[in-house]
């Protein structure tokens, strides 16, 4: 593949719900191989960004480019073949409380891949070893698992098809600190051992400065700063540096009336 | 505030209303005749909506034919035709009171379960998370309820016809103290196949629209658990309300024939 197309990049993104804007002229590019986290108060849009980019949402304006092909306007199965590109972690993990854990982790094995159940659970049961569990845990419903376990599974269920690109959404909120820097661990590996392109929200410093290459700030619909993990703390941003730091006080004022 | 404005607000929220229905109704449609169907979903639906509800539609059935049964003798025999009871006990299942009452009975409890889950699954990301999986939602979830409601209610409804005959028997031979043979027989003598086929037709359109109101509802509910309520509770009205005028409707066309 050619280096010189960014794996993702957006151009003027803008995105509205009735009069309220999100997203606005939003620019951002992710390189192949790299580990991108997005930071940004809560409320700040991060969530749309990823589900825009998924096209679980329909932009206003802009483009979004995968590997160079813009997938804003993808339909039917041009949509589908796009989507096999992508794992995604949702922030409750959005695993499927009809089905027991391990037909999570397979079920994009047998709905997406059509591959027999039989090798879809030997897949799965891997999987659910690479991120941690046994056997045991695969035959347990959802609803019987723990948020950290939920996590993991989620996890495990994003990387069984291999995807070129993960998204994760908020991955250590609603944790413990161990639990959150275990789920951290997961997710180097995960990216580092099969190299794939990471996009991740958050607004957990510690885990972003923990998994990030890169980091990027959403900030009114735009992305006001972005740098190297290393450089941010010498960001020249009083936005990012208020965000970082996690003071009431600065140029972001949060929507709370003071009496 | 103006007043016609506000009439013509409501206005366009009802057709904007109708049409998102429609689309979502034209998408279902579509994902339930085009190849890949999940037949094991279907089949797991079926159960949930046939065989589960077979309990409640039995009673209900059986109440209303002995009910009915009490009902025409009391009205009846001021005339001295009481050889009509089987008749009227007969033709009133199969043509109305059968499917009818199934389908409320099956919209209160299917359509409120459909809502909900397919509702929490929305609040959950779950639909969201479907799609990032490549799994079409309408198929997945929408188009294997959808066809399981149309096959299952006409079945149901043919066991509540049979059932509410024997209710309506059972209060004729052991309480009114009909002859048994005769009962039958009058039963028999007037019941023609359109009748039956009318009901089975009105209780196809009934699963359609449980099953409709239910995803529906579901896939479009908003803000948490009050959001799945809301979704619940409208999957039942607007189905009943839906069950009841498409009722009327589809008597007409049977009756003009």
């Amino acid at each position: 593949m050619n280096a010189a197309i960014p794996k993702i990049r957006i151009r003027g993104l803008a995105k509205s719900f009735g009069p309220k804007v999100v997203l606005q002229n939003l620019d951002l590019d992710v390189t192949s191989g790299e580990s991108l986290v997005v930071i940004g108060g809560s409320g700040s849009g991060k969530s749309v960004l990823l589900k825009c980019i998924l096209g679980l949402l329909e932009v206003d304006a802009g483009t979004v480019e995968v590997d160079g092909i813009d997938v804003t306007r993808l339909r039917g199965s041009q949509r589908d073949a796009l989507l096999r590109k992508f794992g995604m972690l949702f922030q409750s993990a959005a695993l499927f409380d009809s089905l027991a854990v391990w037909e999570n982790v397979a079920f994009p094995l047998i709905q997406g891949r059509r591959m027999e159940r039989r090798a879809a659970r030997d897949v799965a049961l891997a999987k659910l070893g690479a991120v941690g569990l046994g056997a045991d845990v695969g035959a347990l419903n959802p609803a019987e698992l723990s948020g950290g376990m939920r996590k993991r599974v989620g996890l495990a269920r994003a990387i069984a098809c291999e995807p070129e690109i993960i998204f994760f959404d908020e991955p250590t909120t609603g944790l413990d600190p161990i639990m959150a820097d275990v789920i951290n661990d997961l997710i180097l590996k995960c990216t580092r051992e099969m190299g794939v392109t990471a996009l991740s929200i958050t607004h957990d410093m510690a885990s972003a400065r923990k998994i990030a290459n890169r980091v990027a700030m959403l900030h009114d619909g735009r992305i006001i700063w972005h740098g190297p993990v290393a450089t941010i703390d010498a960001n020249g941003n009083a936005h990012v540096d208020q965000f970082i730091h996690g003071r009431a006080e600065g140029p972001i004022q949060m929507a709370v009336l003071h009496p | 505030m103006n007043p016609i404005a506000a009439i013509g607000r409501v206005f366009l929220f009802f057709l904007a209303a109708t049409g998102r229905l429609a689309l979502f109704a034209g998408s279902a449609v579509f994902h339930a005749v085009k190849p890949p169907i999940y037949p094991r979903l279907i089949g797991r639906q079926m159960v949930e909506i046939g065989y589960f509800s077979l309990p409640v539609v039995g009673l209900t059935a059986i109440f209303s034919g002995m009910v009915l049964a009490l009902q025409s003798y009391t009205g009846f025999q001021r005339f001295e035709a009481e050889s009509a009871i089987a008749t009227v006990v007969v033709l009133s299942m199969t043509r109305e009171l059968g499917p009818v009452l199934a389908g409320l009975m099956v919209a209160g409890r299917v359509g409120a379960a459909m809502a909900a889950e397919i509702g929490t699954m929305r609040v959950t990301e779950q639909i969201d998370a479907l799609t990032t999986l490549s799994t079409n939602p309408f198929k997945y979830l929408v188009a294997p309820r959808l066809i399981a409601g149309t096959i299952m209610l006409p079945l149901l409804v043919m066991v509540a016809d049979v059932i509410g005959v024997m209710g309506g028997y059972l209060v004729a031979v052991h309480k009114l103290d009909f002859g048994p043979i005769a009962y039958l027989e009058n039963t028999w003598e007037h019941l023609e196949t359109q009748d039956v086929v009318s009901g089975l037709v009105k209780a196809a359109a009934f699963g359609f629209l449980i099953a409709l109101m239910g995803c529906y509802h579901g896939y479009h509910s908003r803000g948490g658990a009050q959001g799945v309520g809301n979704a619940t509770t409208n999957a039942v009205v607007s189905a009943s309300i839906l069950i009841l005028t498409s009722n009327y409707l589809i008597t007409e066309a049977f009756f003009s024939r």
